[in-house]
């Protein structure tokens, strides 16, 4: 589904290069991990993935289903089913949060030559998923986010993913700032879109999430790079060494 | 020789095309039966134009709207309009609305609705000649007074209505002011609006004309609100992209009394809004909302002039201008509270989203305090859309444009939201939207 070949990235106005020579691929139904230290390049490549315009390419190329991602903006993107689940997602004053969930379902229907969703049927799809993340009306009718608290932000974003059912779910950072029960609510609905043919790329800095959202694939980023691929015992090894090798090895 | 010399020698002697317009239009004016007191306004006031001329840079209020370079040519005065042709061009009237409608300057009382009971309209017109009845209308405040647009106007006021509602009337239909513009001729309006003690009311303005025409429009309302009494107002400028619009709300409050105030500026190659508000009793409450909407080469000023004469005032300003192409947003807002206006409480926003490099937003927000307990702030910022807040709408499938149009409709909301007509609020999303609209056209062209 995704196949990430030798990308080299970096920041538009500055030279260092952040990725550098990333390599990944991704099948669907495969949930791959992505953990690394601080500053080793993860948000980056979710960015990338997701089309951010902050990031210049230098090298290499990224294709979705074999369709060359980079050439696409950020909104075609989606509309071919990528998804990120932002670390830190945006409050939007003034665009409540239902009329947004519609914009964006219709705007990507429009976008693959569908109709626009009946309201009926966009309401009790809302509720239904809303229901699921204890996500109630007042959250639904508020502005995107705004005063919701770091847990309700998250659980908006996989309402997001719940409504959009995206092809391809990047999570950046899903755990930071989540409380267990939180933590619980999010995971659970993670699981409950994992299916044959959708891939997950859950980008962590800790094994905890993990219990919860069981990795196929576990790859170890270091300076822009994979530096160790392995199965979901990686991340234990990582939980109890910690990436003292890894920053060491690349230093 | 140096420059300074020149002007000292000859203060001035050249005069702008629009100027030369207007003191022509002063001396082919057609005959007219005005009081005398109504005549010693007009001579004093173009004997003030003919010294001072257009107001310019060097004039502080018009610092940034500099009218002598603005303001190219001011287009003859049209005569009236058979009915027929005025009835075309002015449509159909909106439900729930009783309308008063001018066509190129002039009132069409057959165009009018019924009047709501304990509603009365006179035309200015018919009152020119006698005087006494408006005489008490046109104690403008100094500011007004001194204004220039306003003197303009009143050199040059040739129609306009006189709206009363009685003490305790609550107005159930709305009260339309309608301007229709058919082509390029100026239009000099003077309105008076008194709403007695208790009353309610909900009145609209409504400015619009051909895309092209050239119109020319500078209208003054005198608005006295009386004890405990409410007004809600709100204007749509929605004329050509060649017009020039100048308005002036003169504003004064009397004890609780209430004005929540809407301005949608839409149109006008060169307009200026101006708000003079005055407190008188205590315990009045005044809240005024703008949207700005600017493209192209537009310019657009909006003034402000808060006066809290009295304590316990309440006043809420919110500016919001959207600014596209190179175009120019000025906001100049001032809160004056003097020395006995204890417990005043005023807030003042302005707020400019520059969608290109070459857009241009000047703030100059004001603060006069005299008095020592009050609460008063204000706050301007001006700045490009949020490139977060884009990347995350298009991350989730919304193309950049409609993006754009989501986030500016938001930034607009808390200016228009607050509407309390639905009706009303519901026509200027819809002006907002079409806006929207051309400009997401003109940008996939």
């Amino acid at each position: 589904m995704l196949e990430v070949k030798n990308l080299h990235v970096k920041i538009a106005d500055e030279d260092r290069e952040i990725l550098r020579g990333l390599d990944l691929v991704v099948k669907p139904g495969e949930v791959h991990a992505i953990m690394g230290p601080n500053g080793s390049g993860k948000s980056t490549l979710s960015y990338v993935l997701a089309g951010k315009p902050d990031y210049e390419v230098t090298d290499g190329e990224v294709t979705l289903d074999g369709a060359d991602l980079l050439a696409m903006e950020a909104d075609e993107r989606a509309a071919r089913g990528v998804f990120l689940a932002f670390q830190y997602p945006v409050e939007i004053p003034g665009v409540a949060n239902m009329t947004f969930l519609k914009a964006a379902l219709n705007a990507q229907r429009k976008a693959r030559g569908e109709g626009e969703i009946l309201t009926p049927d966009f309401m009790r799809l809302v509720r239904s998923e809303a229901g699921k993340l204890a996500i109630n009306q007042d959250m639904l009718k508020r502005p995107v986010n705004v005063g919701f608290s770091g847990g309700e932000k998250k659980r908006n974003e996989i309402l997001q993913m719940a409504v959009l059912q995206p092809k391809l779910c990047i999570l950046d950072e899903t755990d930071s700032g989540l409380d267990i029960d939180a933590l619980k609510i999010v995971s659970e609905g993670v699981n409950a879109l994992r299916s044959p043919d959708r891939a997950f790329v859950v980008i962590t800095h800790y094994q905890r999430l993990l219990d919860h959202i069981r990795p196929d694939f576990v790859h170890v980023l270091s300076k822009g790079r994979i530096v160790r691929s392995g199965g979901p015992e990686l991340a234990l090894e990582l939980e109890a060494k910690g990436y003292a090798d890894y920053v060491g090895e690349a230093a | 020789m140096p420059e300074s010399a020149v002007m000292t020698a000859e203060p001035r002697i050249l005069r702008t095309q629009a100027e030369k317009d207007l003191l022509d239009l002063w001396r082919r004016k057609p005959e007219r039966a005005d009081s005398a007191a109504i005549a010693t306004l007009r001579d004093a006031a173009i004997a003030r134009f003919d010294k001072a001329g257009l107001p310019h840079r060097r004039v502080e209020e018009y610092k940034y709207t500099d009218l002598r370079a603005l303001l190219k040519t001011v287009p003859p005065l049209a005569g009236r309009a058979d009915v027929e042709a005025a009835r075309a061009a002015a449509g159909p009237a909106a439900e729930g609305e009783v309308r008063l409608v001018f066509v190129d300057g002039h009132f069409e009382p057959a165009l009018s609705g019924a009047l709501p009971k304990g509603v009365t309209v006179e035309s200015l017109a018919n009152l020119l000649p006698h005087g006494h009845t408006l005489g008490d209308r046109l104690g403008l405040s100094a500011t007004a007074m001194q204004d220039p647009l306003v003197g303009l106007n009143t050199a040059f006021m040739r129609d306009g209505v006189v709206i009363r509602v009685a003490a305790r009337t609550k107005v159930a239909e709305r009260i339309a002011i309608e301007h229709v513009a058919t082509g390029a001729h100026a239009a000099f309006l003077r309105h008076a609006v008194a709403v007695e003690d208790l009353a309610e009311v909900t009145i609209v303005e409504r400015y619009r004309g051909p895309a092209d025409a050239a119109s020319h429009v500078n209208e003054v309302v005198e608005l006295t609100i009386g004890d405990g009494a409410t007004v809600h107002w709100v204007k749509l400028q929605t004329e050509g992209l060649a017009a020039a619009h100048f308005s002036t709300l003169v504003v004064d409050l009397s004890e609780k009394a209430e004005l929540d105030h809407f301005a949608l500026g839409a149109g006008a190659a060169v307009a200026r809004a101006q708000v003079f508000a005055r407190f008188s009793g205590e315990h009045a409450t005044l809240s005024t909302r703008a949207a700005t909407l600017l493209e192209g080469r537009r310019h657009a000023d909006a003034t402000l002039v808060v006066d809290h004469a009295v304590p316990h005032g309440t006043s809420r300003e919110l500016y919001r201008a959207v600014i596209d192409g190179e175009a120019k947003s000025v906001f100049q807002g001032k809160i004056v509270v003097r020395q006995h206006a204890q417990k005043t409480d005023g807030k003042m926003a302005s707020n400019a989203v520059l969608l290109t490099d070459a857009a241009e937003a000047m703030n100059k927000p004001e603060l006069e305090i005299f008095a020592d307990d009050v609460v008063c702030g204000h706050g301007a910022t001006a700045g490009e859309l949020d490139e977060r807040l884009k990347f995350y709408l298009m991350s989730r499938g919304i193309p950049a444009a409609e993006a754009e149009t989501l986030l500016i409709m938001a930034f607009l909301g808390e200016a228009v939201d607050t509407i309390a007509d639905e009706a009303l609020r519901d026509q200027v999303t819809a002006e907002i939207e079409a806006w929207l609209e051309r400009r997401a056209a003109a940008k996939a062209a």
